[in-house]
């Protein structure tokens, strides 16, 4: 099997931008990173199937001819990516709800680093770390109704 | 064979629709999980008594079809979750909250959790690597939603680390599925086995590693391991139990599968035991500085996901044994934990360290139900941890090696330092002061979890809870048949041919139960 040029270097660049968004610590960024990278982590799947060929579906009579079964393309990968695509789709979704939720609580979708830690550093422990139920409730009251 | 799968869909779609009747939803929920018992224990019986099962979905050849395979490993792990999942259902049931704060216009919970049983289910019976990613998506995304059921400011931040965590690894899993796919021109485990040993060993390795990363963040191990103790607590009592109990070894079952059944073990030896001697000690060393009790039954779950990589490390029939042998009993022992930490909430609304005391007066029957499984868990003699460790301890002493020494020295500390970490907890929480003593100055943490304190638990919570406690101490009993089925396990994983045989060969009339 000898994936195209083009299909792999448009998988590396993918992969590259989504792993810089995945860096951020901004929840919307992440989300599009994710986005990003798994259509890079899609198209390696399709750069996995091999050189490109006619469609592989059957004919009439239930059987697909000889000389065509040889070169058509690899239905199996195609499959793959189909359910890898329907997955990301239902993640993304769930993540642009959380990062909105957060933008909601925080007024910011910024990931911040957990409790423990944040004391340790010697930043005020009220400032929107966890455990500050009266900022949610606030911010809940506010406009932000759980759902 | 099918059969837990679907019954947990049709179960979720049932009490999708039955959403705005709790009791019914109730009903169907314990019913389906109760039939998926029987069913896995039925698949149980079959695979010890007549080997492995194999079937492949819709008709189609094996290769092209959807493949499910129930050898001793994949229905010993599944009996065990389903019977968690059961026990923590029924607990959920009786603690009639379980996070839904009632402003959601369906009630998710119980479609959600039969989702996830449905997803641990294919992940477990899973015969391809691809079928396997789905069973991990499945499982992963009702975890989201579980782990940030009601939307509150603490869920919503946990939530946010864990599901990007997993995002990333479920794109590592992917791309190794890819790869793989690319470098073998299949994904069906059957015929990987014989096709990667066909390939040029750096190729090989690089695939392996891959796929361990993906599993390893799974599994918790340990460098990959920091998301866990930050998310768990944060989640209700009853989801918080199931995802111990379950979630990480899904993870450790696909190391076995892939490490030992499709990969040369010895490749990535030195580099596993690493990973085990990390995972053993600093997630002990974590447990032992938490001051919250939620943090630290996090942490020791973390650290005895070490044990387990330790066996698999060790290859060979006696050491996946072992592992398989102690990934059932951490299944049981880390649910009834999290089980009894929720009790422990439930009733005074807090699990700081600093805030809890003298509980053994209040409730002694919950101080026994937090003593059992907990000095089960650091080993004392006669309890399954004590077993498992000792099989691995004797698995890695009969191998001899450097590194097999230093693992079973290790696992030894290990063992100390838990006893060490849960009595601390256990004369905190239930010995010494009072309740609701002296509140620690840098503890800014409040009870945002949960019900209100004060609340006594309900009767089927502490049934739940006792009923996970006997079943864990009642391991021991029957530690040695279980062995002798972990090593049938272990046997079944490691023979490629077999395996081949199974899946290869032509579908077992008798393999639809």
């Amino acid at each position: 099997m000898s994936p195209t040029v083009v299909l792999t270097v448009t998988v590396a660049g993918l992969v590259a931008v989504g792993v810089y968004l995945l860096t951020s610590r901004h929840l919307s960024r992440v989300v599009l990173g994710v986005v990003v990278m798994s259509n890079g982590v899609n198209l390696l799947l399709i750069a996995a199937a091999g050189p490109a060929g006619p469609a592989p579906i059957a004919g009439p009579g239930g059987a697909v001819p000889e000389e065509e079964l040889a070169s058509a393309a690899d239905p199996l990968p195609q499959a793959f990516v189909l359910t890898a695509i329907v997955i990301t789709f239902a993640v993304t979704a769930f993540g642009l709800a959380l990062s909105y939720r957060l933008g909601r609580l925080e007024d910011d979708d910024v990931v911040h680093d957990a409790g423990p830690h944040r004391r340790t550093r010697g930043e005020p422990a009220g400032a929107a770390g966890p455990g500050d139920p009266d900022r949610d409730e606030r911010h809940e009251r506010a406009g932000g109704a759980p759902r | 064979m099918p059969l837990p799968v679907l019954l947990c869909l049709l179960g979720c779609a049932v009490t999708l629709v039955l959403g705005q009747r709790p009791r019914a939803q109730r009903a169907v929920s314990l019913t389906v999980l109760t039939a998926v018992v029987g069913a896995s224990a039925a698949l149980l019986v079959l695979a010890v008594t007549q080997g492995p099962q194999h079937v492949t979905m819709g008709g189609w050849p094996a290769g092209v079809g959807i493949g499910l395979v129930a050898d001793r490993l994949s229905a010993l792990v599944l009996l065990t979750s389903s019977l968690v999942t059961l026990a923590v259902m029924v607990f959920s049931v009786g603690q009639g909250r379980t996070g839904d704060t009632g402003t959601s216009p369906v009630s998710i919970y119980h479609p959600t959790y039969l989702a996830l049983t449905a997803g641990v289910c294919i992940a477990f019976l899973a015969a391809d690597l691809f079928n396997l990613y789905v069973g991990f998506e499945v499982l992963l995304t009702s975890s989201y939603v579980l782990l940030t059921l009601g939307g509150t400011g603490a869920r919503i931040r946990a939530g946010a680390t864990y599901v990007v965590v997993s995002l990333a690894s479920s794109l590592v899993f992917l791309t190794g599925v890819g790869l793989v796919y690319a470098a073998t021109g299949t994904v069906a485990m059957a015929d990987l086995a014989g096709r990667i040993g066909a390939l040029p060993p750096a190729v090989a390795t690089a695939l392996q590693l891959v796929l361990l990363v993906a599993f390893g963040i799974k599994a918790a191990a340990f460098p990959l391991s920091g998301w866990l103790p930050d998310s768990y607590p944060a989640a209700a009592a009853p989801v918080a139990a199931v995802f111990a109990g379950l979630l990480t070894k899904v993870g450790v079952y696909a190391i076995v599968r892939v490490h030992d059944l499709l990969f040369d073990p010895q490749t990535l030896r030195v580099l596993l035991m690493a990973v085990a001697l990390a995972t053993l000690v600093v997630g002990i060393l974590g447990a032992v500085a938490q001051h919250d009790l939620r943090r630290m039954v996090s942490f020791t779950l973390v650290s005895h996901i070490g044990y387990m990589l330790f066996g698999i490390a060790l290859g060979g029939a006696a050491g996946v044994a072992a592992a398989v042998f102690y990934a059932v009993h951490h299944i049981l022992v880390q649910t009834a934990l999290f089980l009894v930490v929720g009790l422990v909430e439930h009733r005074t609304g807090t699990t700081s360290l600093r805030r809890l005391g003298g509980l053994a007066a209040l409730t002694p029957g919950t101080a026994v139900l937090f003593l059992l499984p907990a000095l089960n868990l650091a080993g004392i003699p006669p309890f399954s941890g004590f077993l498992g460790k000792l099989a691995l301890l004797r698995a890695g002493v009969a191998d001899g090696r450097w590194d097999a020494w230093v693992l079973v020295v290790a696992a030894v500390v290990t063992s100390l330092l838990t006893l060490y970490a849960i009595a601390r907890a256990w004369s905190a929480v239930f010995w010494s002061g009072r309740l609701g003593r002296a509140d620690g100055p840098d503890e800014p943490r409040e009870p945002v979890h949960g019900p209100a304190g004060g609340e006594r638990p309900r009767r089927s919570m502490v049934a739940a809870t006792t009923g996970v406690v006997v079943a864990v101490t009642a391991l021991s009993l029957v530690g040695g048949p279980l062995l002798s089925v972990a090593e049938g396990a272990a046997r079944d994983t490691l023979d490629a041919q077999r395996y081949l045989r199974v899946v290869g060969g032509v579908d077992d009339p008798g393999a639809e139960p």
